[in-house]
């Protein structure tokens, strides 16, 4: 087996010269749709389901999701309603579009209570690596961004939103430096640009391939310097409501004890970020922990639109070995800087910076009709020739390009800056989610919604690097509208009674909800009784004294 | 309900290997990080488990391995368990102090440290912080960096920090190096790094209505009229 990889790899070696000097023009439109509609997940129809109750009702969406919209609540229908908080603004999501939020809203001069799942910052954002799209360069503009986003989503993005996401772009870039985020520089003190996938311009701004973590770092620092309030391990469970439907606040549960605690709010911002963990057709994924699609869910039940739900995006690039590193990320960035998609039989297959869609359906199709390469675990991928850029760019341009990524397989033993790695797309971000205004709002009122969980900006993909532009737009945005509906100040009652209405919906609907949620986090605890352990002198809290015996 | 895909047994390869989790020995197949080997033998992990990635720190973690007397730190959904090896999550919860601050009304940052974190001079040398740190930061040496006012040179080192905050506890002078760097990286960034000029150009050409025209015209454009005028010009 081994030695079917190593003659493979040899190829990619042998080859290095000759693609080169290789251009793979980009698709036409037509060609990106037949690839696609052939290979994409998205168009695996048997994975497909129609939806039976809710504001989406009659769409399509993939098993994992259509069991989620139709699951039941946690909670009783009679649970005892006083609250323990009443704050001026509720953000759900300590994420990059949470802390942003919460940080926006916390300046308009609203009383702000961030909770979250995990702990502050624990989330997507904080392993993006790829970079930041804001349209900086001379040659580049606003509307050009707006232009390659629209490609990119099949023309299917809400263009309000994405004016929004493009033109306030550079203000988000702005604020974050003066937050103190070290974004790369050139020699005359210019921020750094780099070209992404789908791109026609150069515009990714970069910390390295720690983008992600040194803008979460940086937010989460000052949420706690602004003295914000947050509640770890307490994730929102349910949303309440008043007679009219209105959000009225939220019940957490604190996770270490499973007690309820009520926050009542005159405004509540869902920033839970993705779905990743939700594993769809199966796929192992690129995000965090906590991401289980907790905000379609919570809104959906409360009367919420969803957009897009049919579509996730599956980065092109997982990782398929070493096997500890199944579905973890190999960043865009790798082919933004030349490391070529090879084939088996040693040939590159596809423009490596087309958008993310095309790019995975192209390597689903190579493994598919067997010109993927098989690892010992039995995954099948192709190569992604990294040592390619030290060659194109110049000695060491990995080491100080990628330094998160040499790590992470140094840790298995492998040099990235010597060989190619094997990877095959990962469940990587949800393209829809909760449909949201200019301001964040969704069709519930004193709802909103920010980042990842919300819908419409990206169409049916969204490209590369928008998304973290997204939350410090859209986060800064439902911040504002926040507070500002907050200053309307209203006495609103806390009920449960879309739940109660929603469960009678299934009830006529005949579904037998398949299960509880949110989901919170995913089971993966194994249930099969482990073997017994084996009886050994070898474990090492149980090391023996020796006392040598004394020689004189 | 189980999920399709089991994290549990990601890695997972033939021989089993005896492992100690929190003092109790358990079987497991070899290959298996940490956070899978507790899910593999029916840990529910909470607290402990974050990004899953090796860029958040939650899942800080302590180890010793077999014939070796040192107790090390590191990630435990990044570090394999080997044969012998005995492990807790540890969860870094230190409540050690975390200065607040507002960048913006610092007068001089740099000596500013001084009354921010005080202890950062008292540093005593003794390395235990670099030995601990699973990125390889030569924590030390930061914290000394930051005391002579190198904020530069501490931003780069500590790009890797993951604030999983193992470097507080071993600390003898109370210094929290982590929070320390963090400070210095961020006024580094603030106050000490001019504006992009690129940046602050496209602010104004944005803030002076440059684009306005152009726009009236894109968002009055139907979904047709947007798909043509997407494609690129060659
Ligand atoms: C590996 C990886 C690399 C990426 N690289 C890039 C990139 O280079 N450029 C780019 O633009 N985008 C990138 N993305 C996408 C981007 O990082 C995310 O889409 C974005 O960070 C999402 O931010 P968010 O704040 O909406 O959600 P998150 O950052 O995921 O935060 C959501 C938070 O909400 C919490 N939460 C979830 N449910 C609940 C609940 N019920 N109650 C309370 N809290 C809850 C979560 O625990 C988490 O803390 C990447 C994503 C991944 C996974
Ligand atoms: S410097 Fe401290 S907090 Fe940062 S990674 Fe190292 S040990 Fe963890
Ligand atoms: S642990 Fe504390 S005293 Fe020791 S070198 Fe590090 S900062 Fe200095
Ligand atoms: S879970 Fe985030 S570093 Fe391990």
């Amino acid at each position: 087996m081994m030695d079917v990889i190593a003659e493979s790899k040899t190829r990619v070696l042998q080859g290095r010269d000759e693609r080169r000097n290789q251009t793979i023009p980009s698709q036409s439109p037509e060609e990106r749709d037949r690839l696609v509609h052939a290979f994409h997940p998205d168009y695996k129809k048997e994975e497909y389901h129609r939806i039976r109750i809710g504001p989406n009702a009659g769409e399509r969406t993939v098993r994992e999701v259509a069991e989620l919209l139709e699951s039941d609540s946690s909670l009783p229908d009679n649970l005892d309603l006083t609250p323990q908080y009443r704050v001026d603004v509720l953000v759900v999501g300590g994420g990059g579009a949470g802390a942003t939020a919460a940080l926006t809203a916390k300046a308009q001069g609203a009383e702000v209570l961030l909770v979250t799942k995990l702990r502050l910052g624990d989330s997507n954002t904080v392993m993006a690596q790829g970079g930041m799209q804001v349209a900086i360069t001379e040659n580049d503009s606003p509307v050009t961004h707006f232009f390659d986003t629209l490609r990119g989503g099949h023309h299917k993005n809400d263009p309000k939103l994405l004016k929004v996401l493009v033109e306030e772009g550079p203000m988000a870039a702005q604020w974050l430096i003066q937050l103190g985020v070290l974004f790369d520089r050139d020699e005359n003190g210019n921020l750094k640009t780099k070209k992404g996938g789908g791109s026609t311009q150069p515009r990714l701004l970069t910390c390295s391939d720690y983008t992600g973590l040194e803008i979460m770092r940086v937010l989460k620092d000052e949420v706690l310097n602004r003295q914000i309030p947050v509640l770890e391990f307490s994730p929102v469970v349910e949303l309440l409501s008043d007679a009219d439907g209105t959000c009225t606040g939220a019940v957490l549960k604190n996770m270490d004890n499973g007690q309820l605690i009520v926050v009542a709010a005159q405004s509540v911002i869902l920033a839970t970020g993705g779905s990743g963990r939700l594993h769809i057709e199966g796929f192992p994924t690129s995000n965090h922990y906590g991401a289980t699609g907790d905000a379609l869910v919570l809104a959906y039940r409360l009367g919420a639109r969803l957009s897009h739900m049919d579509t996730f995006q599956y980065h092109p690039t997982g990782s398929v070995y070493p096997e500890q590193l199944a579905g973890a990320l190999v960043t865009e960035g790798i082919r933004s800087d030349g490391g070529h998609l090879v084939n088996q039989d040693g040939r590159r297959f596809i423009n490596e910076l087309d958008t993310r869609d095309v790019v995975a359906a192209a390597i689903i199709r190579e493994c598919a009709e067997g010109r993927g390469v098989k690892t010992p675990a039995g995954r099948v991928g192709v190569w992604l020739d990294v040592p390619m850029i030290d060659l194109l760019i110049g000695e060491g341009s990995i080491a100080k390009r990628f330094p998160a990524m040499v790590r992470q397989f140094q840790r298995y033993g492998m040099d990235i800056r010597e060989e190619p790695v094997l990877v095959y797309p990962t469940l990587h971000y949800q393209n829809g989610g909760v449909a949201i205004d200019v301001d964040g709002q969704s069709q519930v009122k004193g709802l909103f919604v920010a980042g990842e969980a919300s819908g419409g900006l990206h169409g049916r993909n969204r490209l590369m690097g928008n998304s973290l532009l997204d939350l410090i737009v859209f986060g800064k945005r439902a911040g504002v509208a926040a507070a500002q509906r907050a200053k309307e100040a209203r006495v609103r009652k806390l009920t449960l009674t879309h739940v109660t209405r929603f469960r009678g919906e299934l009830e006529k609907n005949n579904i037998k909800p398949a299960r509880v949620a949110p989901i919170i986090l995913p089971d993966y605890v194994r249930r099969e009784e482990a073997p017994p352990p084996r009886p050994s002198r070898s474990l090492i809290n149980q090391t023996p004294y020796r006392i040598s015996p004394r020689s004189d | 309900m189980t999920e399709r895909v089991n994290e549990s047994t990601i890695g997972a390869h033939g021989r089993i290997i005896t492992v100690e989790i929190m003092g109790r020995p358990y079987s497991v197949p070899e290959g298996l990080t940490m956070l899978r080997a507790m899910w593999y033998t029916g840990h529910e992990v909470v607290r402990g488990a974050g990004c899953l990635g090796g860029f958040c720190g939650a899942c800080a973690v302590t180890y010793r391995t077999r014939d070796d007397v040192r107790l090390r730190n590191g990630l435990a959904c990044q570090t394999v368990v080997v044969d012998g090896m005995s492990f807790f999550l540890n969860f870094s919860y230190y409540p050690n102090r975390k200065a607040l601050y507002d960048l913006d009304q610092l007068s001089d940052p740099k000596q500013d440290l001084f009354k921010i974190y005080p202890e950062a001079t008292l540093c005593r040398n003794c390395n235990a912080c670099t030995e601990a740190c699973p990125q390889g930061i030569d924590v030390r040496d930061g914290v000394w960096k930051s005391v002579f006012g190198d904020f530069e040179k501490v931003s780069e080192m500590f790009m890797d920090c993951v604030m999983c905050g193992q470097c507080i506890p071993v600390c003898i002078a109370d210094i929290a190096p982590n929070h320390v760097a963090l400070y210095a990286s961020r006024v580094q960034g603030a106050r000490l790094t001019l504006p992009p000029e690129n940046l602050s150009k496209r602010v104004g050409e944005i803030q002076s209505g440059k684009y306005d025209r152009e726009w009236k015209r894109i968002l009055s454009m139907s979904e047709e009229d947007l798909k043509v005028a997407s494609q690129p010009s060659k």
